[in-house]
């Protein structure tokens, strides 16, 4: 399934939100665009938690453009289309392998957030591509975290470093690093306790198990990827800053995206931290994952209306 | 908590304050700000564009604009919005003579598990006998997570192992929970999506054979837009009795608070403030109206202060302080009692006026600056922590330091700074109300001065100006002369 129909099934009841939403708004004959029109679209795009800075600046871009004038379906998408392309405008961000040695991808986030999942989520994506995952369990606080690890490693058969729960998991991310060497792994994947980005002393712990693996290989990790739950409002924008001066966060994994919730928050983030989202979860089975795009991001919010258009 | 919103707020309002007149137009630029406040802190749309209707309906009317300070004025309404907006609240559990049933549904990830044990604990300290309920069969090792919390707490914990169907679980779990005579049963369900018919399906399913007295919804305090629709689905399938917003001990924003009960009509009951198993606290609304204002929440601080405190330790010590004797042990458990009330940030944000100086404590390592002092004093002699200043000469400084594994100047800091508390306690010891109430106020003037620690205060010698000091009250009385001049011509 390409990027395309699976963010599209994940962002159904998005489209539908902003297909009645949309729609609503416009008569056949076209509307005015007038203070209550923009106010209207302003409730839209506000309810996909894109943030008021770049909610306002769509619609600025409508009123710049329209203003005054009947506008059809169409032109208004296609301006809102660029508009939040150029927003979200990034590079297409796979996972950046090290050029030898393993590849030690560190994953963080909030509690809840779905990190064990995304990992479980990376770790069947990475194998069905031929890679040796080694996991680090290093999530050594919330109780039965390690097992829930453990059972996705099961399930798909990759090899786990677990510790003590309580346990330093600095100790743990170290050797699985270590094991991933010298199993001659491709990839080493660490989990981290949830933690509230404000919660300081957490956050050094976290930037310890960031030094720990940087000792073992001097360029790791090579990726350290922020889970974030799509039904996160405007405090992503926190978490992205706090997370990234904590463990120079390189992207972002856009979890639950099957929700009605739309992730709009990503908008924002791009915005004010600059951080790229790179994965997006829309489900619960392992192979719900894919690579983030975020032309087709946009498109897929607003492809039936495309095709409705002008009816 | 809520720190952003407040802020945001505080800053709509000072456009309001200090104008002795309001119109028209510079109430609505205004409120326009309070708007996109509460939009920025992720309030649903509609729910802010009902507030801010309500609140604009009041404030022009009549009486605000000709009152005399109308920006407080407003403050006032929005106040009383805000409670309104969130109350009132039941807390009760409806606990019932024989098996009470309490359900909690939630999505992923938004803190279900945590918040049953959370709750269990509440329960067990009610001196109830409370069996929680593993009914989530879906995310891996949720039923050991289940188990762990329970053992942590001492709480009975009830799971069938290879189970599929949760419907079942939850009905033998009822069952055992009569034969066992426990009080109240909890069930923790798997989390789902809203819009999952299937599972959704299932859990109405629990609800009608399992019949439980409670339906609680637990929803993560930092969602966006979305908590209403998720909050709307899950009220239309199961009625839902109350909501637990949990993570608000980050800086969530505060949406879901304030948006909930309007869209569902269902009011928050409790919320999450801490990963630990006992924080959990009953939902105040006006207390909550009164934090988001930044006036603090003294009561909740007292409340808690009442709860954790060793009320015999505290009395105890309160008769010494009123004798005027303080020494270094006393200071310890001082710390050791305020410890327990939580990180001190948070215990700042409860009192009124100290919102701001949340933030410094942020960049200060408080824990670890209380956790140094404590093994500062653990490396002294008894004799050396009844009257430090006395006993503690170079030598026995440098000791304590090597003991205590910081500088020596850390050791002479911490001997300075006592002297200034026990000076100031036995003023405090010998003074009346009155004055005490002056001596506080000094305190926290101190306080808000981040690099000044606690100094023994200069005792005057009488009343001695600077010539600068001088000179500016001698300019004040000429221009006061110059002004009398000035009307008396007139």
């Amino acid at each position: 399934m390409g990027f395309f129909s699976k963010i599209k099934e994940g962002l159904t009841k998005t489209k539908q939100l902003l297909n009645t939403d949309v729609r609503d708004l416009f008569k056949k004959q076209g509307r005015l665009v007038d203070d209550e029109f923009l106010e209207e679209l302003l409730a839209v795009f506000i309810k996909t938690d894109m943030g008021v800075q770049s909610a306002q600046a769509l619609v600025d871009e409508i009123a710049v453009n329209f203003r005054a004038r009947v506008i059809h379906i169409e032109d208004a998408l296609a301006t809102v289309k660029v508009k939040l392309k150029e927003l979200m405008a990034q590079p297409e961000a796979p996972i950046r392998f090290a050029q030898s040695g393993p590849t030690v991808i560190m994953v963080a986030g909030v509690n809840g957030a779905g990190k064990t999942t995304s990992i479980a989520k990376l770790t069947s994506l990475l194998s069905a591509q031929g890679k040796k995952v080694v996991l680090g369990a290093g999530d050594t606080f919330r109780a039965a975290a390690v097992e829930q690890l453990t059972i996705w490693a099961g399930r798909l058969g990759a090899e786990i470093v677990k510790g003590e729960q309580g346990s330093d998991p600095a100790s743990v991310a170290h050797r699985a690093v270590a094991r991933a060497i010298e199993s001659g792994a491709d990839v080493c994947i660490i989990d981290t306790a949830g933690r509230l980005q404000t919660q300081q002393n957490l956050m050094q712990e976290l930037t310890k198990i960031h030094r720990v693996i940087g000792k073992q290989i001097p360029a790791a990790p090579h990726e350290v990827l922020l889970v974030l739950d799509a039904t996160t409002g405007q405090n992503g924008i926190s978490q992205a800053k706090h997370f990234t001066d904590a463990v120079k966060c390189s992207g972002i994994v856009l979890a639950k995206l099957d929700g009605t919730a739309k992730g709009g928050v990503v908008v924002a983030i791009r915005q004010s931290v600059g951080l790229p989202v790179k994965y997006v979860g829309v489900g619960e089975k392992p192979e719900d994952i894919t690579l983030f795009k975020p032309d087709e991001f946009v498109d897929a919010l607003f492809d039936d209306l495309d095709g409705s258009a002008g009816k | 908590m809520f720190e952003s919103l407040q802020e945001n707020l505080a800053g709509a309002f000072k456009t309001l304050r200090g104008k002795s007149k309001l119109t028209d137009s510079n109430m609505r630029d205004g409120l326009a700000l309070v708007q996109k406040a509460l939009l920025e802190a992720d309030v649903s749309y509609p729910v802010v564009k009902d507030f801010i209707a309500k609140v604009s309906d009041e404030a022009l009317g009549e009486r605000v604009l000709s009152s005399l300070d109308p920006g407080q004025q407003v403050v006032g309404i929005v106040h009383r919005e805000l409670i309104d907006l969130m109350g009132p609240v039941d807390h009760s559990l409806h606990l019932k003579p024989g098996v009470t049933v309490l359900m909690m549904c939630g999505l992923q990830g938004s803190g279900k598990t945590t918040t049953t044990g959370k709750l269990g604990r509440l329960i067990k300290e009610r001196g109830k006998k409370p069996l929680l309920v593993a009914a989530d069969l879906q995310r891996p090792a949720a039923i050991e997570q289940l188990h762990v919390i329970g053992q942590q707490l001492g709480i009975e914990v009830y799971s069938q192992p290879g189970a599929k169907d949760p419907v079942a679980v939850c009905q033998a779990a009822v069952a055992q929970a009569k034969k066992n005579s426990n009080d109240v049963v909890i069930l923790d369900t798997a989390g789902r999506l809203h819009i999952d018919e299937e599972l959704m399906e299932q859990l109405r399913q629990i609800d009608r054979r399992v019949e439980p007295e409670q339906v609680y919804l637990v929803v993560d305090g930092m969602t966006g837009q979305d908590a209403v629709n998720s909050a709307k689905a899950f009220n239309d399938a199961l009625e839902l009795d109350g909501v637990i917003l949990t993570k608000l001990d980050g800086d969530a924003r505060g949406g879901a608070v304030l948006s909930v009960k309007h869209v569902t009509g269902v009011p928050v009951k409790f919320i999450g403030t801490g990963e630990h198993l006992d924080a959990l606290q009953e939902f105040h609304p006006d207390r909550m109206a009164q934090r988001i204002l930044g006036m603090g929440d003294i009561l909740t601080l007292v409340e808690q202060a009442q709860q954790k405190f060793d009320q015999d330790e505290m009395a105890k010590q309160e008769e010494r302080m009123r004798k005027g004797e303080f020494t270094l042990d006393d200071f310890r458990s001082m710390m050791s009692q305020t410890k327990k009330l939580g990180p001190l940030n948070k215990i700042m944000s409860l009192i009124p006026g100290m919102g701001g100086m949340q933030q410094m404590m942020d960049s200060v390592d408080a824990e670890g600056g209380m956790k140094r002092l404590g093994g500062i004093i653990d490396s002294m002699t008894p004799a050396e922590r009844r009257n430090p200043s006395k006993h503690i000469d170079q030598s026995r400084r440098r000791r304590i330091a090597a003991g205590a594994g910081v500088e020596a100047k850390e050791v002479s800091d911490l001997v300075k700074q006592f002297d200034g508390m026990a000076d100031m306690m036995r003023r405090m010891a010998s003074m009346g109300m009155g004055d005490r109430m002056r001596m506080v106020k000094e305190l926290q003037g101190q306080m808000s001065n981040p690099n000044a620690t606690l100094q023994k205060s200069k005792v005057g010698t009488g009343k001695r100006l600077s010539s600068d000091e001088r000179a500016k009250l001698r300019k004040q009385r000429e221009k006061e002369a110059r002004r009398k001049k000035r009307d008396g011509r007139k």
